[in-house]
């Protein structure tokens, strides 16, 4: 059975078991490895993506559950030839040790300013609570939203 | 002029094995310490870029590669800017100044009138026509490096000191950037089925079943009780891997009991016990006091779970992994797998931030022993979530017991800790046991246990001698034989939990002697650079204005040096307690000598910070009869962002000083900060780590 739904803009159509992890399908079949797997429990939040615009864990979120949706990875914000000013405040903060985290963390950090383009602090760390970062960037990485923030004000 | 290098360069001695210049106009550095989330990759290009007068954007790095990079041993205790750090600018030095003194021959000049810039050598200011890739040559990198070339003074650094951003957080920022991401022609996924404990044997395998749970074609892998399902859907894999435990029936597994998961169990296990310091028994004399300190068992619980890939074609094994020491798990894996070491190469790729030897070096041996057995095709183990918290290597429960005799004006005149603990190093390299190769047909003996030696830090005494000024000190160490749990290293292995017991031990002889414990501690202590930082802190945080105990709101100063000679750090919390810890405020001062990257400095500081705060308020690895049972982050809690308080990190420039490892210095500080913290916001004392709602209960209650 085919099942259809947008990629990053991109129709495409998957001859995938529906009950395939949406994380794997993106992984291994479209080959977008910026989500990432960190429990498959919808605990930590490396594998977040928005699902129509809103921020949803795919390690957990079988496929054939969005058929039809739109969904966007990280790869689908920016490339590092033409990055999504997220992507860009995060490496003008060094919002990052290891980095494991941040691609989840900055999808969430887009539904955020999609939805209230000025957050305050603790609207930033609301929408982040979900996401775990073990190397204790948590500061520049709030700095770093703040920032896009601004950036997008001037944009 | 040999026997002052670096290891690293002792080891390595052949120029080429470390730099190189490309057709590109690019130079080719190589070292052995690898990324690991420090950023160390970029302040090893600092220093190159520095020493050779190369722009930084022209460092081609390559690291953790036993085909093409020095042997420097594991990436650990923050030692890679002391020593690969020194030797990478002893050995740029050189060769500048080989290829200048070829250059001046050549033009008929001093070596001093060339200078150079981005590359080009100037004579007197003026254009050679002549740059690093026109005029060097082979022999320039043929040549034993003998250490002798100058480096340049700091004062006329202008790369190493910049905060120069790191150039590979770009991919992990948008899209592949792991070892996780890597995908190889022909790959296959797998995943293993753990071996309940050591000594456990597979009596029944029900793998139609687990075929039929897997829903789609595996390969099962079976090597003694090693078993593996591999195939070409990593989705179908990972189902049977799910499935596959309540299918397999195993005989002889050790049992555990609740009581193993406190530090307190190991005070009644058999132990090596070491008697370091000063001789003779603990003092009598005076006013003797005493308090016991102790953390829990804790993992690394890096976010991402282990993983590992290998191929075997053609009789050669290659092998890529997130390991801290490419060579020493090239080494294990010739070893176990019965190869020769020049049959085995080991690759690094980039893991999730760890902090330690975590479940890498072990999802590596699961790949290559599969690839042993579906030889020509590449393996990619991935460790599944449970996998990574029952299985990698935890940093062992530690309890600390101080014990002083006081003066006159409650003063300590002597002093001892007394340390037990599991041994906090059990590298492969270090006589540690690795995971599946007790699963094999011929398992290796039990590890023995063993720490660091002094001279290398300590491991369970690390940070166990107090710098004060205390006329006798002595340290007694009873390395548990046996762990319940296998226990390696993790951020500070000792460190943490004596400073935590030295500095809150500290504030407990301040309050029983009636002084002040920023004032007690300036009292004991001649150290400059450690009163400086303590005096910065003490007025950042507004010590001064320090309110009366049991307010609910707390203050607590710590400091320490890392491991005693690395770099120091002075760190304040302010905080509140109702019934949990509510982290406010955190100000820190550190001196590390010569900072290569500042910015890159202040992360891992404030890392620390947050990482030793979690660690001290939330993390416990509980056991039950059948193993570690805190296995997802529920039962594992880290800190969150919105438990994460304001950090202001300030870093005092000593730039004259050599470069100290600064990774882990603010680890016990935060700890012990917090520690005092609490008992100041409280009026009373939690000595047992972590400081959680039940122990903030209990202790109220006391
Ligand atoms: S992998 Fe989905 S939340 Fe952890
Ligand atoms: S930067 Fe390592 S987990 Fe966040």
């Amino acid at each position: 059975m085919s099942i259809g739904l947008t990629v990053n803009g991109r129709d495409v159509a998957l001859n995938a078991d529906p009950v395939t992890p949406l994380l794997d399908v993106l992984r291994n079949y479209l080959d977008l490895k910026g989500t990432r797997y960190g429990c498959g429990l919808e605990q930590c939040g490396t594998c977040m993506v928005l699902i129509d615009g809103e921020a949803a864990y795919s390690c957990a979120r079988e496929i054939g559950s969005v058929a039809g949706c739109s969904v966007v990875t990280i790869e689908g914000l920016g490339t590092p030839q033409h990055p999504h000013r997220l992507q860009t405040a995060f490496l003008e903060e060094q919002a990052g040790q290891c980095g494991y985290c941040l691609s989840g963390i900055i999808i969430s950090a887009k539904a955020l300013l999609d939805r209230n383009p000025a957050p305050s602090r603790a609207d930033i760390v609301a929408a982040l609570d979900k996401h775990l970062c073990r190397c204790g960037t948590h500061t520049r990485i709030i700095a770093a939203v703040q920032k896009a923030a601004l950036m997008g004000e001037v944009a | 002029m040999s026997d002052t290098l670096p290891l690293s360069i002792v080891n390595n001695r052949r120029m080429d094995k470390w730099l190189g210049f490309q057709p590109d106009r690019t130079v080719r550095l190589a070292v052995g310490k690898v990324e690991i989330g420090q950023g160390v990759l970029t302040a090893l290009s600092q220093i190159a870029a520095e020493e050779l007068d190369v722009a930084i954007g022209r460092i081609d790095i390559l690291s953790g590669d036993t085909a093409d990079a020095p042997d420097e041993g594991s990436t650990s205790s923050s030692q890679s800017i002391e020593v690969s750090g020194r030797s990478v600018r002893l050995v740029s030095a050189e060769l500048r100044t080989r290829v200048i003194g070829r250059l001046a021959q050549r033009l008929n000049c001093a070596p001093e009138d060339l200078s150079v810039e981005d590359g080009v050598f100037l004579q007197d200011g003026n254009p050679t026509g002549h740059d690093y890739w026109s005029f060097a040559a082979p022999e320039d990198f043929a040549a034993a490096i003998e250490g002798s070339a100058v480096p340049k003074p700091f004062a006329s650094y202008r790369v190493v000191g910049q905060p120069v951003p790191r150039r590979d957080l770009i991919a992990k920022v948008s899209g592949a950037a792991f070892i996780h991401d890597i995908v190889r022609s022909d790959m296959l996924h797998a995943r293993a089925l753990r071996q309940p404990s050591r000594g456990a044997r597979l009596q029944a395998l029900d793998e139609a079943a687990i075929r039929r749970a897997a829903g789609g074609a595996i390969q099962i892998v079976r090597v003694g009780d090693f078993v593996a399902f591999v195939g070409a859907d990593e989705t179908v894999v990972q189902r049977a891997a799910v499935a596959a435990p309540v299918h397999a029936v195993w005989t002889g597994v050790r049992e555990l009991t609740p009581l193993q998961q406190e530090a307190a169990w190991f005070r009644d296990q058999p132990s090596d016990d070491r008697f370091i310091g000063d001789p003779g028994p603990p003092s009598e004399v005076g006013m003797v006091v005493s308090e016991t300190y102790s953390r829990p068992f804790v993992a690394h619980a890096a976010l991402a779970p282990s993983c590992g890939l290998a191929e075997y074609r053609d009789g050669h094994l290659s092998v890529w992994s997130h390991t801290q020491g490419v060579y020493p798990l090239r080494n294990a894996l010739a070893d176990i797998l019965g190869l020769q070491r020049d049959q085995v190469t080991v690759r690094h790729a980039h893991g999730a931030g760890c902090y330690g030897h975590n479940g890498a070096d072990d999802a590596a041996l699961d790949a290559a022993i599969i690839a042993l057995q579906v030889p020509d095709r590449c393996i990619r183990v991935q460790w599944r979530r449970e996998e990574e918290f029952g299985y990698e290597p935890v940093s062992t429960a530690h309890m600390t017991r101080l014990r002083a005799a006081l003066d006159d004006n409650g003063r300590p005149v002597d002093w001892t800790a007394e340390v037990w603990a599991g041994s906090h190093v059990q590298r492969p390299v270090f006589g540690g046991v690795m995971l599946a190769h007790e699963a094999l047909p011929n398992p290796p003996p039990p590890a023995k246990a063993n720490d660091p030696t002094e001279a290398n830090g300590g491991g369970g005494t690390r940070n166990g001698f107090p710098m004060y000024d205390f006329p006798a000190k002595r340290v007694i160490h009873h390395l548990a034989l046996q762990t319940p749990v296998r226990t390696s290293s993790l951020r500070g292995l000792g460190a943490l939990p004596n400073v935590y017991a030295l500095e809150c031990f500290m504030d407990e002889l301040a309050e029983r002697a009636g002084i002040d414990p920023v004032e007690y501690r300036l009292s004991l202590l001649s150290d400059p650079r450690a009163r400086h930082l303590i005096e910065n802190v003490a007025a950042r945080c507004d010590w001064a204005s320090r309110w009366p105990v049991g307010t609910g709101r707390g203050l607590g100063l710590a400091w320490s040096r890392y491991k005693n000679k690395a770099a120091y750090a002075c760190v304040a919390v302010e905080l509140d307690v109702d019934q949990d810890v509510r982290l406010r405020r955190v100000w820190c001062a550190a001196d590390a000598g010569l900072v290569i990257n500042p910015d890159g400095a202040r992360n891992q500081l404030e890392g620390g910070i947050v990482h030793a705060a979690s660690m001290t308020l939330k993390e416990q690895v509980t056991l039950d009869g059948d193993g570690i049972t805190s296995l997802d982050w529920a039962s594992y809690p880290i800190m969150k962002f919105s438990e994460v308080p304001e950090i202001d990190v300030e870093i005092v420039a000593r730039p004259e000083l050599p470069t100290l490892g600064m990774g882990e210095c603010t680890f016990g500080p935060t700890a012990a900060a917090i520690g005092n913290a609490v008992a100041h916001a409280l009026g009373v004392r939690i000595r047992d780590m972590p400081l959680t709602r039940e122990r903030i209960a209990a202790a109220l209650v006391r």
